[in-house]
């Protein structure tokens, strides 16, 4: 994708660290995410690519090194500044495994809920973004249900257009697809899918290699809390350099 | 969704029904109440037993019973029940020694707080200024009706709209336009001087005097008012005050979470008797002589305090039942600390904890009759107290039969009132 080359960097992870306890779940990430990139991380669990992605919006705190993310021009440092990190969660959507739609909210409300409240968005306003957003994920008519009425596919879809109702710059997908059922998957990955054809900076952590071929500019292979592998798609799958990134490969691609 | 089958267009079994197994009342009983010997003697006991203790019990409560009479000797040896003597001291058991022609203050005071609980258990009344306001104007009536007038003092009010004004001037500085702007940085300058002037000594203490009835101190207050004020009021501030403490003991900064949890463990550590005693027999005494608080509001705080304290508990159990996903997915979307507090965790937490919060809310309904140690006249002491009366000497089973009938009402309603919020709050979010 030479078309990146030109554009801004949006997101800058420089010797990045982090401990739980003693345990060293990041070491000495450096990271560099331009402008409308897509990029797929992968690697066994406990690896520590959801730590990654978290660090981003500060869901998880870490210790050393920096993480800059620059938003229409203004780069933030993430910092123990609330003002800096919510600046920061309101351009960064994020989609997580179990979906954390908010159970007592009907699907409108959840999505307009953000708008509303922290970009003090007119309710009007904030409902037509989010019922335009519905038909994108394909489900306007589940509007007025509650969560719990939703299949998993359809929660998650909703999930992603509760992220989108924000109007981010970059998304986060934690394991989108991880918790749902096989006949799910699709569904979920389509609107990803679209998203991406879209021009969305998107970072992904997901076992879906399918998507990673047809999407990602990147797959980034990690392990041990460390970036061990990184290149195109093409390349990372075809041949790849590492023993690890090869015995993970031949783990999850065995038929 | 429909689940087609590789095999093809096999026409679809019939749904089958599930096996008949209720064979009618006749069926039933035979099955459940005579189904071997030993069962059928136990059923015959049983209902001979519970003919005669009805019977028994119809004999006592209505057919020998006494329903007027001029004093209790006229009950004596009916063998009934002297119901007479409820007729006689209501209006004691009701109002204590409330002035006697002024009972109406009373019975209107208790029909406003009932009416402004029942408007509260509404849902549509759920929001910060529509409770404001039922609150605010039952409160007022209440107070007004049982004081019977009301002093307000120019200080506080001052107090109070230069703390508010200067909350306007602060937050709404981004928002509002010049002219309210201007207005709120007058008012706040203007009781802000009269404040100084005040603290000063140079303008003497002031009070508007609101006149309507005759005054009647709290130590005249008796009987049914007396409980529901020292409930009503003592879980209205209590709730809040509970919820507070919940969110200080989960709070990130030490010196909030352990007072919260020191306050916590101190109250629960105590009876209430004790606090009770406590404020009426000891705070006087560390009080600067010459200063006191009626008793009346010494024993309500100290309700207030105690609940609060069991409130946080139960609460707290609710915040930790919401799974980390809630914070986080509030966190990601950029809601900060009382938006994420607000608008998702508290709805969802305080939803599960529905039945043991009315649990304990009863408990403390019922709890307030423990404010007859320190000499308050509740229901439960008037109740009593109407024993006392030479001419009706005896019937204590009837007094607190009535007595128990009254804060059964009360609590049987708080019971079924939970009972249809948890269905309420949870409809649509069920699968």
């Amino acid at each position: 994708m030479a078309a990146l080359n030109g554009t801004s960097t949006v997101i800058q992870l420089d010797q990045v660290n982090k401990w739980y306890g003693q345990f060293h779940v990041l070491t000495d990430i450096n990271l560099q995410v331009k402008q409308g990139e897509k990029i797929v991380i992968c690697g066994p669990s406990g690896s520590g690519k959801s730590t990654l992605i978290r660090c981003i919006n500060r869901l998880e705190e870490h210790q050393a090194g920096s993480i800059v993310v620059s938003v229409d021009g203004k780069s933030i440092e993430l910092s123990n500044d609330v003002k800096n990190v919510e600046a920061i969660r309101k351009e960064v959507g994020m989609v997580f495994q179990s979906f954390n739609l908010f159970p007592h909210l009907t699907i409108l409300d959840n999505l307009t809920l953000a708008p509303i409240w922290v970009k003090k968005m007119p309710k009007k306003e904030a409902e037509e973004i989010a019922m335009s957003l519905l038909h994108r994920v394909r489900i306007p008519e589940q509007a007025n249900k509650y969560p719990g009425q939703l299949s998993g596919g359809q929660q998650q879809r909703v999930a992603i257009a509760r992220a989108l109702c924000m109007r981010p710059q970059i998304m986060l997908f934690d394991e989108p697809t991880s918790a749902l059922d096989p006949e799910m998957v699709k569904e979920v990955l389509d609107v990803m899918i679209e998203l991406a054809r879209e021009g969305m900076t998107m970072l992904v952590v997901t076992h879906e290699m399918g998507f990673a071929r047809s999407v990602a500019d990147r797959v980034i292979f990690m392990d041990r809390g460390e970036i061990v592998e990184e290149g195109p798609p093409k390349e990372f799958f075809a041949n790849p350099r590492n023993e690890r990134t090869r015995t993970f490969l031949s783990q999850i691609l065995h038929h | 969704m429909s689940q087609a089958t590789e095999a093809g267009p096999a026409t679809p079994r019939p749904a089958a029904l599930p096996p008949v197994v209720d064979a009618g009342a006749l069926g039933w009983i035979r099955k459940n109440l005579f189904s071997s010997w030993g069962n059928a003697i136990t059923t015959v006991l049983l209902i001979a037993f519970i003919v005669w203790l009805g019977s028994f019990l119809l004999n006592w409560a209505v057919l020998k019973a006494t329903f007027s009479a001029e004093s209790g000797k006229e009950c004596v040896g009916t063998g009934g029940a002297c119901w007479a003597i409820i007729g006689a001291k209501l209006r004691y058991i009701f109002f204590g020694s409330f002035p006697y022609d002024q009972h109406w203050r009373p019975l209107f005071a208790i029909v406003t707080m009932l009416g402004m609980l029942v408007l509260s258990c509404d849902r549509r009344m759920w929001n910060a200024g529509r409770l404001a306001i039922i609150w605010g104007i039952g409160t007022v009536i209440t107070f007004m009706l049982m004081f019977g007038q009301i002093h307000i003092p120019v200080t506080l009010v001052s107090a109070i709209i230069f703390v508010a004004s200067l909350a306007a001037t602060l937050f709404r500085r981004t928002v509002a336009d010049n002219t309210e702007r201007t207005v709120y940085t007058a008012v706040t300058v203007l009781s802000g001087i009269y404040l100084i002037l005040r603290v000063l000594g140079v303008l003497p203490s002031y009070s508007v005097p609101i006149v309507l009835f005759s005054y009647v101190e709290t130590g005249s207050w008796g009987g049914l008012a007396v409980t529901m004020i020292l409930a009503t009021y003592g879980l209205a501030f209590a709730f809040p005050y509970g919820i507070l403490l919940a969110l200080g003991r989960r709070s990130n900064l030490p010196l909030i979470r352990g007072l919260c949890i020191g306050f916590i463990e101190l109250i629960r550590g105590v009876p209430l008797i004790s606090l009770l005693i406590m404020a009426s027999v000891m705070l006087p005494l560390f009080l600067p002589s010459g200063t006191s608080i009626d008793k009346f509001l010494r024993a309500q705080v100290a309700v207030i305090l105690f609940a609060g304290a069991y409130i946080a508990e139960i609460v707290r159990g609710g915040l930790q039942a919401l799974p980390k996903g809630q914070f986080e997915a509030a966190d990601a979307m950029g809601l900060n600390y009382v938006q994420r507090t607000t608008l998702i965790v508290l709805p969802q937490a305080l939803r599960v904890v529905i039945p043991p919060l009315i649990n304990t809310f009863i408990g403390f309904f019922k709890d307030t009759s423990l404010v007859l140690i320190i000499g308050i006249f509740d229901f439960l002491k008037t109740a009593s107290q109407a024993l006392v009366d030479p001419l009706w000497t005896g019937f204590p089973g009837e007094i607190y039969l009535f007595a128990a009938a009254v804060y059964f009402c009360f609590c049987f309603s708080m019971s079924r009132y939970s009972k249809y919020l948890e269905h309420e709050l949870n409809k649509g979010t069920r699968r």
